[in-house]
């Protein structure tokens, strides 16, 4: 039965636009009725929703309250997290202890012992000791803002800003998923409607720090900027210097954003649309639930299944001997004079290429390939990893380069293998990689060279 | 007068729309149909986009979408 | 014609979509804005029993899950939100041809009872689409708070559509909603949708297509939906119309 659809309605000549207008004011007059025959509403004498927006959204306290509010939260995350980690750390090399004494009497082989106790089972404890507290008090508090609707209005906020770039208001929304983890903020870019801001917000969700390597920032931060001084006031310090990177991230993001727009993505900004959803009285309790096994359990699931195998290849290197240097010596040796360049060293510049597969896991091998024995000891305090790594010769250029690699380098594997599946394209996927490595080494570079030749350190 | 003209807290009602396409597609989705009436309520801190209440929804515009609806001002 | 076997298409059309069911499990289709509170529906109603995954071809997150009441287990899809059908973003192309092609047994369209005439952009145009439909009003207890009060037996008589409030993150109503969509897949419960009367000229020209269109498909589709869809000019309508009647 042949035919063409297109004969049926040859005849008839409503131009599409018009017809269109004529169907959607026909909707909309009849939601209007509708909603005026079923709604009764009563004037309420104040209106706290509208106070409270006039608060966060307003010239004068919106971007202070802003500030504030994440002040608060990193403060909480890293406050909180210092003593349930230890907690942790000591329940695990307890644990570790026991295994140990169950391993050699069973009469197994050192090798064994080494690659799954000392390899395997000392990077799990450690991703898990260290990641767990900060994730576990970071996803609640910011679900609850997630809850409440106030994202939406921090793209409300912000917009003017990114439509100066060259992208979208929505693009704030990706980079708070962004914080949680790089791979659900690629995803969250799907909210973008054109291609083209999409793949700016895509290709530059990596400079938010994720919650992979917010405990890497914290713990640089903690040992350089606050080690001096008391507890109280080093957490403070840290604070200050985690929020500094993330505004340094922020400015990345815009850089980089208006960087593509005039160069690879040019185009007019697109049309801009957004819904500003009414406040929500968030579930407390249900907040916590969720966000503890949708986010927190999960993203430490993803971290743990990459650090036993990494483990494992981390001892066999540190622990496999060409000549009288084992293979991570000399594979740091070989990558030392271009880390010293960009204010790394040989071995922070492997483990970060070791950590690819989850940034989680960079500091953990720096630790273990810093310690002679080649394995990871306990380290049950901040200030014995802080010993490990002046012992090692850090400054604090040292901390704060590798503080700028995390936050600039690339994605870590899981994030860019999402880029390759959101964007269909290997071209973007590459971008993706090479972009902020470029930007992390530059970055790193200029601020090593400034600082030397200044005679800072 | 244009959308994006009325200041914060006034009222106005739409004309028409100058877009055509796509825009004036997700213009039309918002409830921007000729006679809706639209209250500006406030701008962000740096004076764009702009938050209106269209149809009981608050919704930010910038200026240059805003900038294609015709509104007459009304007075409440 | 193609596809004689009623059913039987429409489970190859369903699988399509990647929801696979067996004829004795119905279908049930989740809509709404976003920001109603449409997922916390979603999980009240499915517990653990979800997966997700994307609608094939598209980078849209596509939800599932299954739910049991009173002995017969339900399939319940989550369609992405969206404000409207009409303009075309992934989103809203997912949602309306999973509605109009995949058929689901019922379309439970979730509603913001703070902004419910926002919501009735979507209502009316998933109404064109669909009879076999219920109006789930969601955050009651916002709506209460912000002082607004809605008669729901007036406005399921506006809409001719079963509406039932609920608070989702409190379960409140939700066995209301379970024994409505039970109800309309049993056909004990149905609808009188009151369609949107277009202008003159509009309802001349889809009185002119449907007798038609009905004469080289049949009555399997929603026809007045179809002619709307034509007049529209809906290039991607017009192709999958072609490809599946043209030999």
């Amino acid at each position: 039965m042949a035919m063409n659809i297109k004969d049926i309605y040859k005849g008839l000549d409503i131009p599409a636009d018009i017809f269109r207008d004529k169907v959607v004011k026909s909707i909309y007059a009849h939601a209007e009725e509708t909603a005026k025959d079923v709604i009764i509403r009563e004037n309420k004498r104040v209106d706290w929703d509208k106070k409270l927006d006039d608060f966060l959204t307003s010239p004068l306290t919106g971007f202070p309250v802003m500030l504030l509010l994440l002040g608060i939260i990193f403060w909480l995350t890293i406050a909180g997290a210092n003593v349930p980690s230890g907690i942790l750390s000591d329940l695990f090399f307890g644990i570790e202890d026991k295994l140990s004494a169950l391993v050699l009497n069973a009469g197994l082989p050192a090798w064994f012992h080494g690659l799954f106790i000392q390899g395997a089972y000392r990077t799990l404890a450690w991703v898990v000791s260290v990641m767990l507290p900060p994730m576990a008090i970071f996803f609640p508090l910011f679900t609850l803002l997630e809850d409440l609707g106030y994202l939406p209005r921090v793209a409300f906020n912000l917009d003017r800003v990114f439509k100066a770039c060259g992208t979208h208001g929505k693009q704030v929304l990706t980079m708070c998923m962004g914080f949680g983890c790089n791979a659900a903020g690629v995803i969250s870019c799907r909210i973008i409607d054109s291609p083209r801001e999409k793949l700016i917000a895509v290709l530059t969700n990596n400079f938010v720090p994720c919650n992979g390597r917010f405990p890497t920032l914290i713990a640089i931060a903690m040992i350089f900027m606050g080690g001096a001084l008391v507890l109280e006031k080093s957490t403070m310090l840290a604070t200050i210097a985690v929020i500094g990177m993330i505004l340094i991230g922020i400015t990345a993001t815009l850089l980089v954003s208006l960087f593509l727009s005039k160069t690879l993505l040019r185009g007019i900004p697109s049309t801009f649309t957004l819904e500003i959803p009414p406040f929500r009285k968030p579930q407390v309790g249900k907040v916590i639930v969720r966000s503890i096994f949708d986010r927190t359990i999960f993203v430490l699931f993803r971290a743990m299944t990459v650090a036993a195998p990494a483990g494992i290849i981390i001892w066999l290197a540190a622990n496999v001997y060409v000549g009288n240097t084992s293979i991570l010596a000399a594979a740091a040796a070989f990558l030392d004079p271009f880390a010293r360049a960009i204010g790394l060293d040989g071995f922070i510049l492997m483990a970060f290429i070791l950590g690819l597969p989850a940034n989680e896991i960079v500091l953990p091998i720096l630790i273990m390939a810093y310690l002679s024995t080649g394995a990871m000891v306990e380290l049950d305090s901040i200030e014995e990893m802080g010993n490990l790594f002046l012992n090692h010769g850090w400054t604090w250029l040292t901390a704060l380069c590798t503080m700028l690699f995390s936050l600039l380098h690339y994605p870590c594997g899981t994030t860019l293998l999402t880029i390759a599946k959101e964007t269909k394209s290997i071209k973007w996927t590459l971008t993706a990689f090479l972009l902020p490595t470029t930007v992390a080494v530059l970055v790193c570079f200029c601020v090593a060279q400034t600082v030397r030749i200044l005679g800072l350190v | 007068m244009k959308m994006f003209e009325i200041q914060p807290g006034e009222y106005a009602r739409v004309r028409s729309l100058e877009a055509e396409g796509n825009i004036r597609r997700r213009l039309l989705d918002l409830g921007l149909v000729p006679g809706t009436l639209v209250q500006n309520i406030r701008r962000s801190p740096l004076g764009d986009p702009t938050l209106y209440a269209i149809r009981g929804a608050m919704i930010a515009l910038r200026k240059e979408e805003a900038g294609l609806v015709n509104v007459d001002k009304e007075e409440r | 014609m193609g596809l004689t076997n009623q059913s039987s298409g429409i489970n190859v059309l369903r699988e399509r979509f990647n929801v696979k069911s067996n004829l004795e499990q119905p279908v049930i289709a989740l809509a709404g804005n976003p920001n109603t509170g449409k997922s916390t529906v979603f999980n009240a109603l499915t517990g653990l029993n979800q997966h997700t995954g994307n609608w094939p071809g598209k980078t849209v997150l596509q939800a599932q899950g299954t739910f049991s009441y009173k002995g017969v287990e339900y399939r319940l899809v989550d369609l992405p939100g969206t404000y409207s059908l009409l303009a075309n973003s992934a989103e809203e192309e997912v949602a309306r041809d999973f509605i109009y092609f995949g058929n689901p047994d019922v379309t439970v369209v979730v509603g913001d009872a703070t902004c419910l005439e926002r919501n009735l952009n979507l209502v009316y145009q998933i109404m064109e689409i669909t009879p076999k439909w219920i109006f789930c009003l969601n955050l009651m207890d916002e709506a209460k708070r912000k002082k607004v009060y809605i008669n729901i037996e007036k406005l399921s008589e506006k809409l001719g559509i079963p509406v039932i409030p609920t608070v989702a993150r409190k379960e409140e109503g939700l066995t209301d909603l379970k024994e409505a969509i039970a109800g309309m897949v049993r056909g004990e419960l149905t609808t009188r949708p009151r369609l949107v009367r277009y202008d003159r000229e509009i309802e001349e020209a889809l009185d002119y297509l449907v007798p038609r269109l009905s004469s080289v498909i049949g009555e399997r589709y929603n026809l007045r939906w179809l002619a709307l869809k034509l007049l529209d000019g809906d290039q991607q309508i017009i192709n999958h119309l072609q490809a599946q009647f043209s030999n």
